[in-house]
């Protein structure tokens, strides 16, 4: 069944469908159709709650996962960094939270107008300490649905939290979405979970390891799984990569505008190709290692060169790397990045 | 001989880490004997602070989480409305539960949530080495208020236990202080209620207890014992408040 809903819909739909048992969410523009949305839907397989800030709201859900439920907030920018504590506690339980940023402008209170400008906060961990998290960057509404069941099952795989990010703009428009048939069952049995200690030794849920070593040798496990991660959760789309002489580089909404270039400039013979990273964390290398050695890569951002770093990162030197971002309310036009194109070309 | 005296299933055969005089290895004690008597040890899911008694769960020998310091209420919350059936409850300090955690606390609260709380008050933050508290008294000397609390500069001990019996989602609250025997068993008495108040679904309860830090009060054991009686309980009067 096909229905038309907007991103941010399809994030709490897709929660649903995942059998997420728990949410909890302050209200925050513009993903307040999320939060509205689970609180109608979620009371018929779960607990939602109105937290009375972000904090509390990232504190319930470490608590809901804890208990072994699976367990959503969703918030944008100024309240994801309310969140980081919580979220570096959750990393260091090591606790399978999803968590959704519908990203504005900052930084402070910024505005409310779409943006990509969390990037750093969202791949380098945000919060204190040595972590990562899992995330995934939808570019249309229906892969927001899609991913958003990923996210949980990727959290629960790992035991991680994994992080949706999206913008303003993905949140906000409506598109028809393909409904999965499959549900998924809700709350498997996971043997850390806080239930009441019957029939077995007491459970802790911690990140504090006071005995010398032991929170040294709580990181290497960490360091352990992030590892794995990189090597299997790479996930990425490419576009005429096999002979594009420039090829664009962004992800969500970005991508989709570059999509509209790389349509026109092709009509006019000119090999434009893309790579739109689905993964942020782990940065998808692979797709970087072209066969064609003079590539130029444009990396186009809603943000002043964050993601720029990765893509650099991943380039390693081999190939020049341009950059065009705008940022604080501003969206690229089609036409900005048509004339930056034709002037690397 | 008959032994009518032993140690609890709930509580790990462990010295603790706590310094000699200090009131938590009572408090824990205490929560670990309500728990055996209401048999409830294999449901029973504690939130352990930050503070002093951060490590609470190497003592307790039942399902612990840590919380970040303040927002124990706000797991507690999760986990509770998680598994209605379980007993929760939170152990925290006066700077956890009426300082940095004071959102989270009176918002729990006032949501009627069914949980127990177990509240620590020895006017002071001792793990950081003896800092101002929201409860240290006024003339109170600490290592931020070092010519002693004033009111102009610190304000006034906040009774957070008073606030709290205002709201009508909370059931009972009940301050009690661990001086003396006749007042620890009146304090095992209040967490009990608390704990049976829960099973009964009456909503959130809450044990203010007066206890003793004798390290950063300055005192020995037994003078902190003295102190709490001459002077903390004229600040924080003993009794049911609600």
């Amino acid at each position: 069944m096909k229905i038309l809903i907007s991103g941010n819909e399809a994030i709490a739909q897709g929660a649903i469908q995942a059998g997420c048992g728990f949410y909890a969410g302050y209200p925050i523009t513009p993903q307040n159709e999320l939060i509205a949305y689970m609180a109608k839907q979620m009371p018929r397989q779960g607990v939602f709650i109105q937290a009375e800030s972000e904090l509390a709201a990232i504190n319930m859900v470490y608590g809901a996962c804890a208990a072994g439920a699976r367990a959503m907030t969703s918030s944008s920018s100024p309240g994801i960094s309310l969140m980081q504590e919580g979220i570096s506690y959750i990393a260091g339980a090591q606790l399978p939270a999803v968590i959704v940023n519908i990203m504005r402008g900052g930084p402070g209170l910024g505005n409310i107008a779409p943006a990509q400008s969390d990037y750093f906060q969202a791949t380098r961990g945000g919060g204190h300490g040595d972590y990562h998290l899992i995330v995934l960057a939808p570019g249309s509404v229906q892969e927001a649905y899609d991913l958003t069941q990923v996210s949980f099952e990727l959290a629960d795989k790992y035991r991680i939290p994994v992080m949706i990010l999206g913008d303003g703009i993905l949140g906000q428009m409506m598109e028809p979405v393909q409904l999965s048939v499959k549900k998924i069952k809700a709350n498997t049995f996971k043997k850390w979970a806080l239930t009441g200690c019957q029939g077995r030794k007491p459970n802790i849920v911690k990140s504090f390891f006071l005995r010398e070593g032991a929170l040294e040798e709580a990181n290497l496990k960490l360091q352990k799984n992030y590892e794995i991660i990189r090597k299997k959760e790479e996930r990425f789309e490419g576009l005429f990569l096999s002979d594009a002489k420039v090829v664009l580089v962004a992800y969500g909404t970005m991508a989709r505008i570059a999509k509209s270039v790389i349509s026109r400039l092709r009509l006019a013979g000119q090999k434009v190709g893309l790579i739109r990273p689905i993964s942020l964390w782990p940065f998808p290398q692979k797709p970087f290692n072209l066969k064609n050695k003079k590539v130029k890569y444009l990396v186009l951002e809603m943000s002043y060169g964050q993601m720029l770093e990765d893509v650099k990162l991943a380039v390693c030197g081999r190939q020049k790397v341009e950059f065009l971002g705008r940022s604080g309310g501003g969206v690229l036009s089609e036409e900005q990045i048509i004339n930056k194109v034709k002037k690397i070309l | 001989m008959e032994k009518i005296f032993k140690r609890c299933q709930s509580l790990y055969d462990l010295p603790t880490h706590y310094c000699p005089g200090c009131g938590h290895g009572l408090a824990h004690r205490l929560v670990a004997e309500v728990v055996d008597e209401l048999d409830i040890r294999e449901k029973t899911i504690g939130i352990a602070p930050v503070g002093c008694a951060v490590v609470a769960y190497d003592y307790w020998n039942f399902d612990c989480s840590e919380a970040a310091h303040g927002r124990a209420l706000a797991v507690a919350t999760a986990i509770k409305r998680v598994h209605p059936q379980n007993v929760v409850f939170t152990y925290q300090g006066d700077g956890d539960l009426a300082a940095i955690g004071t959102n989270e606390t009176i918002h729990a609260a006032n949501r009627g949530e069914n949980l127990s709380v177990v509240f620590i008050n020895n006017a002071v933050y001792g793990m950081t080495g003896g800092q101002l508290a929201p409860t240290t008294l006024l003339g109170q000397k600490t290592s931020t208020s070092i010519e002693g609390r004033e009111k102009k500069a610190h304000g006034y001990p906040l009774k957070i236990s008073e606030m709290l019996a205002l709201l009508p989602g909370v059931c009972y609250v009940e301050r009690v202080s661990l001086e003396s025997p006749a007042q620890v068993l009146k304090a095992k008495r209040a967490i009990k209620q608390a704990f049976e108040n829960q099973i009964n679904n009456l909503g959130f309860s809450l044990v203010e207890i007066l206890s003793s830090c004798p390290t950063y009060w300055g005192l020995s054991a037994k003078e902190s014992l003295d102190w709490i009686r001459d002077v903390m309980q004229k600040e924080f009067p003993l009794g049911r408040i609600k």
